[in-house]
């Protein structure tokens, strides 16, 4: 199991999602990847992407203007 | 999604898929501008995929659209949206991706007449044919309308249990939303897309003008364009004047990129300056930024002036009055 770093600041939803979609096709179930954005659309966006195609939350945080998604892969 | 519905409803596993282009309305507005924070954020696309229970998939064309908006071969519709060009854009792609992925054919939700320039009925079969389609491209709310297609012709789908919409009427496509149970979607005919936007295509053709008639573009262009009060005084240069709080913040971004201003001596917003201006440009440009803060009356105000390289001075500027700054400038 790997953990992944993306940094998608100052990109406004959907390229955050976009951006989460295609790593997440190059890591393996269990890996996780943590998502670091500024546009607060993606707490709504990425967790919607991840329960459509099966991939789990593991933590939503909000501060000092940023925003951080760490998902795990799913099948 | 009522298309979607109907050939789930046969049994058929589908699959959305949603092209960004970089023009589209929704996402971006809402994420820069401060008071729309009482608007939801989400993406229809996938709220709309969430629904269905089907999985999407987002595919950034952003650099292949380029050639979609500078040289549409069907033209251009209102203001500077391709729409057909669009289309077959767009169901050429979806083409593309089913045959990579392993799926049979393609459903979109078009309806003939619904829409004046991309969904005639001589149209839709320039889409199915200019796309490389062809009976690949199945439209189940107007099949009925349309000769059949393979997926029918095969019986992978029920021809009978397909629609024969036609018209701008949106009743019977809302009379099929609430019979799937469906009190919420996105509204009709919403126009989804900043090329349909008068205003916005202004600022595409001033930027284009701009640059010696150059139509290349990138995405922070694109971006911009959607942000602010856009005022032209000379062909050389441009102020982008953030509105609100929100797209102050959004225009920071971009310190390292435009000189910027803002006044000091009272509260305003955030300006960037874009283009090759003079020392007498940017003394006008200070005059309107000065302008649209809360000193807008006083006699003389303070504007700092930032360069991309971050040094910065400061001038001793009258704001402009209401009444002085041309519209002609304003894009």
């Amino acid at each position: 199991m790997s953990r992944e770093l993306l940094n998608a600041r100052r990109l406004l939803c959907p390229l955050p999602v976009i951006r989460t979609q295609d790593k997440v096709k190059q890591l393996k179930m269990g890996d996780q990847l943590e998502v670091v954005c500024t546009d607060p659309g993606v707490m709504h966006d990425i967790p919607a992407w991840c329960r459509i195609n099966g991939h789990k939350v593991l933590e939503a945080i909000s501060g000092d203007g940023e925003y951080t998604i760490i998902l795990e892969v799913g099948e | 999604m009522l298309a979607a519905k109907t050939i789930m409803e046969q049994g058929v596993h589908v699959e959305g898929i949603n092209f960004f282009t970089g023009f589209c309305v929704e996402g971006h507005t809402h994420a820069i501008r401060a008071n729309d924070k009482a608007k939801p954020k989400r993406n229809n696309s996938l709220w709309v995929a969430e629904q269905l229970g089907m999985k999407l998939h987002i595919v950034d064309v952003i650099e292949e659209y380029k050639d979609v908006l500078i040289n549409p071969k069907h033209g251009y519709g209102a203001h500077m949206n391709p729409c057909l060009d669009c289309k077959i854009f767009m169901v050429n792609k979806a083409k593309q991706w089913i045959v990579e992925n392993g799926f049979d054919f393609i459903i979109t939700g078009e309806v003939i007449g619904q829409r004046p320039m991309s969904q005639r009925k001589a149209t839709m079969p320039i889409v199915a044919r200019e796309s490389g389609a062809d009976d690949l491209l199945l439209r189940p709310l107007c099949a009925k309308n349309l000769p059949a297609t393979l997926p029918e012709r095969e019986g992978w789908v029920d021809r009978e249990k397909l629609h024969d919409f036609s018209g701008r009427s949106r009743k019977p496509q809302m009379e099929m939303a609430e019979q799937f149970g469906f009190d919420e979607y996105a509204q009709p005919a919403g126009g989804c897309c900043f090329l349909t936007d008068a205003s916005y295509s202004s600022k595409l053709v001033d930027l284009w003008k701009a640059r010696d008639g150059d139509k290349q573009y990138d995405l922070d262009d694109v971006m911009l364009l959607k942000v602010g009060r856009h005022i032209r005084p000379e062909q050389n240069f441009k102020l982008i004047v953030a509105r609100e709080e929100g797209e102050g913040r959004f225009l920071q971004g971009y310190k390292k990129e435009f000189i910027t201003m803002n006044c000091t001596t009272h509260p305003g917003p955030l300006v960037l300056v874009d283009g090759s201006p003079s020392a007498e440009d940017l003394y006008l440009a200070a005059r309107i930024t000065a302008r649209y803060g809360q000193g807008r009356d006083a006699e003389q105000v303070d504007v700092n002036i930032m360069s991309k390289d971050g040094s910065e001075r400061t001038i001793q500027v009258k704001p402009f009055g209401t009444e002085e700054i041309p519209q002609a400038w304003f894009i």
